[in-house]
């Protein structure tokens, strides 16, 4: 793993009385896509706010690359892209217009930002729309050119909150591909979303924020195992005519976890897809197999489990 | 600060806003020319210096001058320029992508102000040029140079007018997330100060140095002297006020009842002042006018740099 791009110590922030970021410890490597998770008021836009040198910190500090975004903020925001939840462009410019004065603002040469611009419009499919109003377009069109719109610096670092609020699933799972896209050209990125199984598709590393702490924070595999107590996989074996010894033979499986359940319907918690080993042991046992139900743990039961903690 | 400054002034030129403002006072200039040709003649006796300046003074029999158009428009058009200018980048959600690119904060405000001013300078300086180019052609008499310098310290004069009813209304956008509400705000308060001021301090100056009916001159001069005190809080007096003093050169004094008085007493016209005397005479409200400019934006910029960026 790569170096530690985002780091937190005892980030707090109130306003007006109220503790929107309680003592937030926060750590995470380049390379990641960082799934930031939390339900609605969590903190998570506060964060980043911090984070981008936004909003100043009530007490505790915030390392971005190294730098201190209250203190250098221009640093953190020439290698940091954002993209609010709700994103605006000039609605009377065209997309190509839009990213051009982002290009200005972030003093890119003419010529090398056009080039630019032209390839993240292919990249994010605006294409063909690039020289119309932002006006017409759809929510999802103006997220993807949002995404155009913080590559157009080259960041380090982006920010997304919540980039699929109100698209339709195909717009969601275009979102979703290039921000795989964009993480596999090395650029870290932080995900903020309470869409649970869209942040499992995508996110190696999570965080999960309620109330302003954070409450879990890791893997997902990981906090996965943490939650429910077991492996990834929960795999429901159905058996007529099951050899008493089978239990034990399937325990013998290397991966398996553990086994419960009747010996007509057995259940195998393990971290690996092991159908087919399972398969075979209950039918070298003798015994014979019906069928087979697998099930991965979904990041909602993790996530539920520790908003009833906090 | 140049790629905004650019950007917004882009914006503003390629607006339905501009072109509206432009013909609206466009309108008022062709309109305050044609009142001007039709009662100048009434107005210019032998002993006139400037006539050229007349045709920004003359009114007709029931219509306005070119002068009262003009201050009525220019609050109009400053804080048609400025009222959104914060807000509509909160509402459209352009602010926080803004403020996340590498650029100082004070960058967008002092651009888009700039901006502004510009725009509004083009909007005034072009009126007046087309006044007095008309004006030239249909009185045939050319400005002295006199006559021309007092013109254009009115033009900077009017410029820096409409630069604080803009910072009045940035501060507003500021202060009010929704541009209606901003330009409420604005247009309340030049309504405050353009017509209700005066009466107030009529009222005012009435209740504290009552005339009866036969007052002497000293109560006379008194209570005008209590009405305009109070009257120049607002600052279309003082721009009344300042532009009179530069358009009507025979103006020696801006306290109406001394120069009623003067001019009975001389039983004339006034004799008209040197430019030096007349700036001199509008000093105090010009520097009051640039003061309020300032302090409007002064307000609006340190509001901006502390306005922090929440997330509800």
């Amino acid at each position: 793993m790569g170096q530690v791009i985002v780091e937190t110590s005892d980030l707090t922030k109130t306003y007006d009385g109220f503790t929107a970021v309680d003592q937030l410890n926060l750590g995470i490597e380049e390379g990641e896509i960082f799934g930031f998770l939390g339900p609605n008021g969590a903190g998570k836009t506060t964060t980043i706010l911090m984070l981008l040198g936004l909003t100043e910190p009530t007490s505790g500090t915030a390392k971005v690359c190294g730098y201190n975004p209250t203190r250098e903020p221009l640093q953190v925001k020439r290698i940091v892209g954002y993209l609010p939840e709700k994103v605006g462009f000039y609605e009377d410019l065209t997309a190509r217009q839009n990213l051009k004065y982002t290009a200005e603002l972030n003093n890119l040469l003419k010529k090398e930002a056009e080039e630019r611009i032209s390839a993240l419009l292919a990249t994010v499919g605006l294409s063909k729309v690039a020289d119309e109003e932002v006006a017409k377009f759809s929510r999802g069109m103006k997220q993807r050119l949002g995404i155009a719109d913080i590559l157009v610096k080259e960041p380090k670092l982006a920010f997304l909150d919540e980039p699929t609020v109100g698209i339709d699933p195909k717009g969601i799972d275009d979102i979703l591909n290039l921000m795989v896209r964009i993480a596999k050209k090395g650029v870290t990125i932080i995900f903020c979303s309470h869409q649970l199984p869209q942040v499992q598709k995508v996110c190696t590393q999570i965080g999960i924020i309620a109330k302003g702490h954070l409450v879990a924070e890791g893997p997902i595999d990981r906090l996965g195992r943490q939650a429910l107590g077991g492996g990834r996989y929960r795999i429901e074996v159905q058996v007529s005519q099951p050899d008493p010894k089978l239990i034990e033979l399937i325990k013998n499986i290397k991966g398996v976890i553990d086994v419960s359940g009747t010996p007509e319907s057995l259940l195998v918690t393990c971290d690996t897809d092991l159908r087919s080993q399972i398969a075979k042991t209950t039918v070298d046992s003798g015994s014979s197999l019906i069928g087979m139900k697998i099930e991965e743990f979904s990041l909602e039961k993790i996530y539920k489990k520790y908003f009833r903690e906090a | 600060m140049y790629a905004i400054f650019r950007k917004e002034l882009a914006d503003q030129f390629n607006s339905r806003r501009f072109v509206i403002l432009f013909a609206l006072a466009f309108l008022a200039a062709i309109f305050a020319i044609y009142i001007a040709t039709q009662s100048i003649r009434s107005e210019v006796t032998s002993s006139t210096e400037f006539i050229f300046l007349k045709i920004f003074t003359t009114s007709g029999k029931n219509l306005p001058s070119f002068l009262f158009f003009i201050s009525l428009f220019i609050p109009i058009i400053g804080i048609a320029l400025g009222f959104d200018a914060i807000s509509s980048e909160r509402s459209s959600g352009n602010l926080s992508r803004l403020l996340s690119q590498p650029i100082y904060r004070d960058a967008v405000i002092n651009g888009k102000f700039l901006a502004g001013l510009t725009v509004l300078a083009i909007i005034i300086a072009s009126v007046i040029a087309i006044v007095a180019g008309l004006g030239l052609r249909i009185i045939g008499v050319p400005p002295s140079s006199e006559g021309l310098l007092r013109l254009v310290v009115f033009a900077l004069i009017s410029i820096i007018y409409g630069a604080f009813w803009m910072a009045l209304a940035v501060l507003f956008s500021i202060f009010f997330n929704r541009a209606a509400t901003s330009m409420l705000a604005s247009i309340g308060l030049w309504i405050f100060f353009f017509f209700f001021m005066s009466v107030i301090a009529g009222a005012i100056a009435n209740a504290q140095v009552p005339l009866g009916s036969n007052p002497t001159l000293e109560m006379i001069t008194r209570n005008s002297e209590i009405a305009g005190a109070i009257a120049r809080i607002s600052p279309c007096t003082l721009y009344g006020e300042a532009t009179a003093a530069l358009l009507v050169p025979e103006l020696g004094s801006l306290n109406s009842a001394i120069m009623m008085i003067s001019t009975l007493t001389a039983g004339r016209m006034l004799t008209p002042l040197p430019f030096s005397q007349s700036l001199l005479l509008a000093w105090p409200q010009l520097v009051s006018i640039i003061a309020l400019a300032a302090i409007c934006f002064a307000v609006s910029y340190i509001r901006f740099m502390r306005q922090e960026i929440r997330s509800i």
